[in-house]
């Protein structure tokens, strides 16, 4: 059993068969990899996982529970946190405040009237959200309005307001797009890390191969809304479906 | 101190000094000079100053924070002010009660909009709670006339029943409001030389009720609830996917911005028990929109600055009529003196309203952030001319939001 069962999920928009019959089933503190050509259904897919869609048909368990029809913010409090393929922060909001919201939200639940608190009084939370700025290189930019950060800092940014709440499982809708190589290989590096020293399964929607390669201990491919194959990443790269899908066929 | 840091404790000290010398600092212009005009220390405006102040203030924990843009609010306002009423016709001509019952029904009123009103945001929001606010007006003025009064207005009769106290006085007038006894129109007057100063109980009770509420504000803005609330702002998807569900955040702001306004409405009623439909008019909402803007939403100061000048204005500058104006110009050649006076008379008395307006475009235009704004630029103009040698320093406070 994963930690994450995705089984015979359809979904249909018109007369679109976006998602076929999906199967999937992530291992806990493993990281799953899922690609495919444009088009395959990978972010429909994931929109279902965080219950920004309901499937026509099948189920997704998360810890043995089903995260069909509950909402979004819901799905967050199960276990899951998500990273977005552009930032989405606070931009109105300084860095250390983008922090400090994520951790007011793991130890409070969905909403509390905590309108006779004084943010910077809670010594705890204030702590944790120094440290995970530390980790991620950013402590000395805490007072900086968010908005105003290169598109790099923002998606560290990002990625520290999922960590502080120590999800149980972070899915990532490519995460490097439009990183320069050098910013790139950050990130996995980050990436690896989080995995190895924080325990925590990670999904990830990727076009980069790179990225894949070195992160990735399963991958499936998608293709046309269903999974080809799922396997470790040495078959993966020669398997012909695989180049089928994204070349075309050899002798058309 | 009281849960504030030091800046906020400042700014709290600053309002408070302000509030409570308000008699003299509203009144810089001796009895019978030319300027005396200006001179706004009369207890009737100095009520308004306050009331308005705490209006503005509950307005903009909504707006300021969540950036929901209500049109609506003078609805709350007027139902507060009919409870309060009714609350001196049937129970007792102190304003305590009265002040108390106009929070909690108009805080259940808003429960009631904002709950139907937050299903949309945007645009669909502010039309939603402006037609909310002009059917209450509607039906104020007209169906409902037994518990409003209708046209006249809802005002204290001989007959009110008033089981705490007395239906009339010995000389078989209505009775007056009053704090534990202590009349809301007693008021003292201090003369020194041709200055003339008024120091009126009912100005005081508004003035520390306006203290208490700007103080839950402080509050309020620095807690983990404001944070979510500017989080509603800046970005509800990554609120969502960050565990946290921004409805019910939206909602009691909403409410908790209703009870500030039915809280105005009762301290009106406090001060002068008759409440009217006209009241609830959505030019009254948007009076209270452009307050906020005016003096700066989502700053702490900023709506109470707003309130003040356009009560101000709308009391002082609509008082000036051409006789006034000639007098002014007097100086001047007679040809020219007509030429300036005919410029200027649109602006003022009856057109008081055009010098608004083009004080809110001018604001809006080159001063988004309010007339806090415009203060924080010229304190840091200053800074950074006494403290060139020194550079640093001032640059980290630019930052700091929601001052």
């Amino acid at each position: 059993m994963g930690i994450l069962e995705v089984k015979g999920v359809g979904k249909r928009f018109g007369g679109l068969q976006a998602l076929g019959d999906v199967n999937l089933s992530v291992q806990e503190n493993s990281v799953h990899a899922i690609i495919g050509p444009n088009g395959a259904g990978k972010s429909t897919l994931l929109n279902v996982l965080v219950g920004k869609l309901i499937p026509d048909t099948g189920s997704v368990m998360f810890e043995g529970q089903s995260v069909l029809g509950r909402s979004p913010h819901e799905i967050n409090q199960m276990g899951i946190s998500r990273v977005f393929q552009t930032p989405e922060i606070f931009g109105d909001l300084t860095v250390m405040e983008n922090i400090m919201i994520p951790c007011f939200a793991k130890r409070d639940g969905s909403y509390r009237l905590h309108a006779f608190e004084t943010v910077l009084h809670e010594k705890e939370l204030v702590a944790q959200a120094e440290q995970i700025l530390i980790d991620v290189n950013m402590i000395d930019k805490r007072e900086m309005h968010a908005a105003s950060m290169s598109r790099g800092d923002k998606r560290r940014l990002e990625m520290a307001m999922c960590l502080v709440q120590e999800p149980k499982l972070l899915l990532l809708d490519e995460p490097t797009a439009g990183m320069a190589r050098a910013d790139t290989n950050n990130t996995i590096d980050l990436l690896k890390e989080i995995n190895e020293k924080r325990d925590i399964t990670m999904c990830i929607i990727e076009h980069d191969m790179h990225v894949v390669f070195s992160l990735a201990e399963r991958i499936t491919v998608l293709a046309q809304g269903t999974p080809l194959v799922e396997d470790i990443p040495e078959k993966i790269k020669g398997h012909p479906k695989v180049q089928e899908a994204y070349l075309g066929q050899a002798h058309g | 101190m009281l849960g504030l840091n030091k800046k906020d404790m400042n700014l709290l000290l600053l309002v408070a000094g302000l509030v409570i010398f308000a008699p003299f600092i509203l009144n810089p212009f001796p009895e019978g000079s030319e300027l005396a005009q200006f001179n706004a220390g009369y207890p009737d405006l100095m009520q308004r100053f306050v009331i308005f102040g705490i209006f503005a203030i509950g307005f903009n924990i909504l707006f300021g924070l969540t950036g929901y843009l209500s049109f609506g609010h003078a609805a709350f306002l007027g139902v507060g002010s009919y409870a309060g009423v009714w609350m001196m016709k049937l129970l007792t001509m102190n304003v305590v009660p009265a002040i108390m019952i106009s929070v909690v029904v108009a805080g259940l009123f808003s429960l009631l909009i904002g709950y139907i009103s937050l299903r949309r945001s945007g645009i669909y929001f502010s039309i939603l709670t402006l037609a909310f606010a002009q059917m209450s007006f509607a039906l104020a003025y007209s169906v409902l006339t037994p518990l409003t009064g209708g046209e006249t207005g809802l005002q204290l009769s001989l007959n009110d029943p008033r089981v705490l106290g007395i239906s009339a006085t010995e000389t078989g007038s209505i009775p007056v409001t009053h704090f534990f006894g202590l009349e809301m129109r007693d008021s003292f007057e201090l003369a020194l030389g041709s200055w003339l100063f008024t120091f009126n109980a009912g100005y005081y009770l508004c003035a520390a009720v306006m203290l208490i509420a700007f103080y839950l504000s402080i509050r309020i803005f620095r807690s983990p609830f404001g944070m979510m609330l500017r989080a509603v702002k800046s970005n509800q998807q990554r609120m969502k996917y960050t565990g946290l569900n921004p409805k019910p955040y939206t909602l009691a702001a909403f409410v908790i911005s209703g009870m500030y306004a039915g809280l105005a409405g009762g301290l009106m009623v406090s001060m002068d028990p008759l409440a009217g439909a006209e009241r609830m008019f959505w030019t009254a909402s948007g009076e209270v929109v452009l307050m906020a803007i005016l003096g700066g939403a989502g700053t702490l100061i900023g709506p109470v600055l707003g309130a003040g000048l356009i009560k101000y204005m709308e009391n002082i500058l609509s008082k000036i009529n051409s006789t006034i104006l000639h007098e002014w110009f007097a100086f001047m050649p007679d040809g020219i003196e007509d030429v300036m006076v005919t410029l200027v008379y649109p602006f003022i008395g009856k057109g008081w309203h055009l010098t608004l307006g083009i004080m809110f475009m001018l604001v809006v235009i080159f001063l988004p952030g309010g007339l806090v704004e415009g203060g924080q630029r010229i304190a840091r103009l200053f800074r950074r001319r006494g403290a060139k040698t020194d550079d640093s320093g001032a640059e980290q406070s630019q930052n700091t939001p929601a001052e």
